[in-house]
This record gives C-alpha cells, structure tokens and sequence, in this order.
C-alpha cells in the first residue's frame, strides 16, 4: 500500500505535453492463483504465468472463456492476490488496488448518481486536487473521447458505448501508469465495437500509456495490440507471446490485409487446440 | 401493413400498455362499484345500519367530530406516534443496515440475532412493554420501533449487499480510500433502495400502532375505534379506518415525491 500512498500526493503529469512519457514496464512474475470453491474444492485458475510487458507498450491477453484471463487483470489491478509469484510495476510491488493502475471494466461501472462530467471528475476528487485543475483535465479528458456534449448526463441516459467512453475516460483522466482493460468492449454490438476501438486507437496513439487489454475478439486483439498474449484453457497458462508487427497508425480497413491474416491465422491456430481441449 | 390491435386484444396481452383513458376509467369504475355496493347494502335495506353504517353516516360522523375538534386530536395523536417511532427506527437501522450488509463481521455478529427477533409478533410484545414502561406515549412508540426497526435492518442490509461489487472495484482503481469507498460510493448506490424500503416499512408502522392503541391508550385513532366499538357507533369505527387509509396514502405520496427528487438519476 505504501507506493499507492505516495502517488496520490504526487502532482498530475500532463499526458499531451509530454508526449510519450515512459511508463514503466509491468512485470508478472511466476503467478499461480487457486481459489476455494463452496464445496471446499480447490481449483487451479492461473498455473504460473510470467509475463513481461516493456515500456509503452500495448499488450492484449486472449485465450479461451474461462481460462483466467480476467482473474489475471484483477490481479494486477490488486483487486485480488496471487496465491503466490508477484506482480511489479517498475520496481513497485503490487500491493492492493491504487490509482497507478486505471482500470475500464467490462460491466458498466460508472456511478449512476454522477453525471458524466462528475465520474471523470471522482478520481481527482479523491486525489484532492483544486477545483481549477480539476475542470481543465475533466474537460481535456470529455474532448478527447468525444463527450463534451454530454458533460452533465446521467449514466442511465447513455447508451453502451458511451458509458464505455466515459469509463476511459475516467481511468485516463487519473493519469495512471498503467491502463487495464477487461473486454471492455464485450457487451457492445459490432458497429459500436468498431468506432469504439477506432476511438481508443487514436487515444492511445496520443498518450502511449502501457496497456494491458483483455479480449476474446481475435480481429481487436490484433488491431490494437502490439503483442498478444495467448492463454491455454484452465489453469490458465501463457502459450505464446505473438509479437504483431503491423505498423501504427492503424485502421479498421486492415483486417483485409495479408500481414493481418498471418497474424490471425497463427493465432487462431494456436487457440484451436485450446477450444478443442475445453470441449472434452 | 401493420393492423391496430383492438382494446381487448391489448386487455387480453400480458404487459402490454393500455390507454391512459382506459385505464383510468377501469380504475374510476373500481371504486364506484366498492361505493355503490356499499350504499346498495345500507341504503337498500339490506344491513342493518348498526354493522354497516351507510356512507352519508360516516361523512356526518367526520363532521360531527371534525367540528368539535376530537377528530384533529386523535389524528395528531396518532401521527406523532408514528413519525417519532419510525423515525427513531430509520434512524438507526439505516446505518446499522448498510455496515450490516457490506462488512461481513457486523453481519455475522447481527444477522443470526436480528432474524429470530424479527419473527417475534409484534404483538405479543405488548404486555412486556405496557408491563415494563406504562401505557403513555412512550409504550406505543416502543410498539411502532419494535414492529419497523427488525424488518428495515433486514431490508436495507439487502439494498447494501445488492450493490455492485465492481462499483466499489472501480473506485478502488481511482483512487478511493476503504471510507470513500462507504461514503461515496456504497452510500449513494443503496439510496434508492433505502428509500424504497422505508415507504414500504412506514406502511407497517401504521399498522402497528392500531395496534397499540387498541390496546392501551387513551388517544388516537385506534382509542377512538375501540371506544366507538363499546358504543356501537359504528359510523366511527369506518371513520377511523378510512383516516389512517388516507394519512397511509400520505406519507407514501411524500415517500415517492422523495425518491423522484433525491434520486431522479435512479428512475
């Protein structure tokens, strides 16, 4: 807890000015999480994984429904504990949920007695930060993510989407260190999806924060990843690290494209035996 | 292409919306029939006046007792039991409702306790109370904090433990501390909840207070109907029954005006 302590005094970097500020890398390191079923059973839900995220980097985590892939977020996020192995980010050990580690989930978590000027603002509320200082990242932050018009809206007068959009908003405006994301995008239809990765890739191509991005959509995982993290079925275990090498700035258009394919292919490959596997 | 569906075809649809006129006319012609089968029983001879007093009788026995000011008294008697049980009640079980249902501790310590309690009639608590503290105001109150507290601890440990656990998550990755997490979050997410089972619990305090001043009291509406009961006064017995029906409806159209300002981002 002392490392999230010492971060809530610290002043808010400005994400734009500093245009690519190295975050730090997030190292996973021999993770093993078991958990005790009600009938007093224990399950192996993630078998050691090791995973090494560099600097500013995107990395997309996919795998089969069930095979941990969302504990292994909560994990980081500190908002569950490894049964043993450790979490670092730079040289700090995770230890409990802190702002450094902004989080967009794939329910709708946006307080509903808040509008949506009030949700990007609750971070920096807790943080104490003046009321000036306050306003201008809230408004950067509604600009950025296309939601100025709707500052003073309530949740419930949202659709899926830009409750999602307010959700990111809300974790980059805390300027975190690190940015996870699980399926954030899950519960949204196609054409949503689609604008809604278009919206997250140019954001992202501005702040380069690291990203650590949960998915089971194999087309967004390499769309927006700059290495993809592919999980056996439970006990989840890592497969393989598939690095994608498809220039950035990216585009929907690219799904077409023969070096996207070969990155698909190789992928679903590797996950076809898991989903044969699973169904045994 | 799309034909208009008939009336009775969207009678006849299970949740399916109905008219505004209709529906108000189906709820018009409800109560026209309870009045009309009423004034057909007393005005046609059917029931003898002493059981069933005709609804002119009543009306002239609000009169009656309006004009010479006992109607306002025991009113106000009654009103004062009420509000000052229930909210002593609210008051406690609120809090004590939501730390019941978030920490898990507070709800081993009190949830086995509370859940035998609440099972205890109310009434049979009666006796004890008249024994213990007299049958002044102070008797009944008990009798209306006794009946509500139990069942909104209950209620609102429910509304707590209903919210959304990735809400709290959520504010942790923000930032918040374990109290903000209380405060602003767990706090405001049961509003809405918390509201919704006092107007259902303010309900039951009015029930348990004819009970107590059926009993022992020597005001309010339930003293007047059982002294009427003794004279036969028929009249007054529906008198005092349509009051506490009224004042009911009251305090629930506050309630839900409360709900509609307090919490308008929840409807």
């Amino acid at each position: 807890m002392t490392a999230v302590t010492a971060l809530r005094g610290m002043p808010a970097a400005d994400p734009i000015a500093s245009a690519t500020p190295v975050a730090p890398r997030l190292r996973i390191e021999d993770v093993r999480l078991e958990y005790t079923t009600r009938q007093g059973k224990t399950v192996l839900a993630i078998d050691d994984i090791s995973i090494d995220v560099p600097d500013n980097q995107f990395a997309v985590i996919v795998g089969p429904s069930g095979c941990g892939k969302s504990s292994l977020l909560y994990l980081v996020a500190g908002l569950n504990e490894p049964t043993s192995g450790r979490i670092l980010l730079g040289n700090e050990e995770v230890d409990g949920p802190g702002p450094d580690r902004g989080m967009v989930f794939q329910s709708y978590t946006l307080f509903p007695w808040l509008t949506v000027r009030e949700n990007v603002e609750f971070g920096l509320k807790r943080r104490k930060l003046p009321q000036a200082e306050r306003d201008e990242i809230v408004n950067r932050y509604l600009n950025e993510t296309g939601l100025a018009a709707f500052h003073d809206a309530y949740p419930k007068q949202l659709s899926g989407g830009m409750m999602q959009r307010v959700a990111i908003a809300r974790a980059l405006a805390n300027d975190p260190k690190i940015l996870l994301m699980d399926e954030p995008f899950g519960a949204l239809d196609s054409q949503t999806r689609n604008s809604m990765q278009k919206l997250l890739l140019r954001v992202w191509e501005q702040h380069k924060k690291t990203v650590l991005f949960v998915t089971h959509d194999i087309d967004e995982a390499i769309l927006l990843g700059d290495r993809i993290y592919v999980m056996t079925a439970r006990p989840g275990r890592l497969k393989e690290e598939v690095v994608v090498d498809i220039p950035r700035p990216r585009s929907l258009d690219m799904v077409m494209d023969p070096e996207f394919i070969a990155v698909k292919r190789k992928i679903l490959e590797l996950l076809k035996n898991e989903i044969k596997d699973d169904e045994h | 292409m799309a034909r208009k569906r008939s009336i009775v075809d969207l009678c006849l649809t299970p949740k399916a919306e109905i008219p505004t006129g209709l529906r108000f006319a189906v709820s018009t012609l409800m109560w026209l029939l309870v009045i009309g089968a009423w004034s057909l029983a007393t005005y046609g001879g059917f029931m003898q006046e002493i059981f069933l007093p005709s609804p002119t009788a009543v009306i002239a026995a609000f009169f009656r007792l309006f004009e010479d000011g006992t109607l306002g008294q025991h009113i106000w008697a009654s009103v004062q039991v009420v509000v000052i049980g229930f909210v002593i009640s609210s008051i406690i079980a609120v809090p004590l409702g939501l730390l019941m249902g978030t920490f898990r501790v507070v709800q081993a310590g009190l949830e086995p306790l509370v859940n035998f309690i609440r099972y205890l009639p109310v009434t049979s608590f009666v006796p004890l109370f008249i024994l213990w503290i007299g049958i002044g105001i102070e008797q009944r109150i008990m009798v209306i904090f006794f009946g509500t507290f139990f069942q909104q601890l209950v209620m609102i440990a429910d509304v707590s433990r209903g919210v959304q656990k990735d809400l709290i998550n959520a504010s942790y990755t923000l930032g918040a501390t374990r109290r903000d997490a209380v405060l602003h979050v767990l706090a405001p997410a049961a509003m809405p909840g918390v509201l919704d089972t006092l107007r259902v619990t303010m309900g039951w305090a009015w029930t348990y207070l004819v009970v107590a001043e059926l009993v022992a009291a020597s005001s309010g509406l339930g003293y007047i109907s059982m002294k009427a009961m003794r004279g036969f006064q028929v009249d007054v017995i529906f008198l005092a029954i349509a009051v506490i029906g009224l004042l009911g409806l009251l305090t629930d159209l506050v309630f839900r005006l409360l709900r509609m300002r307090l919490v308008a981002w929840a409807s």
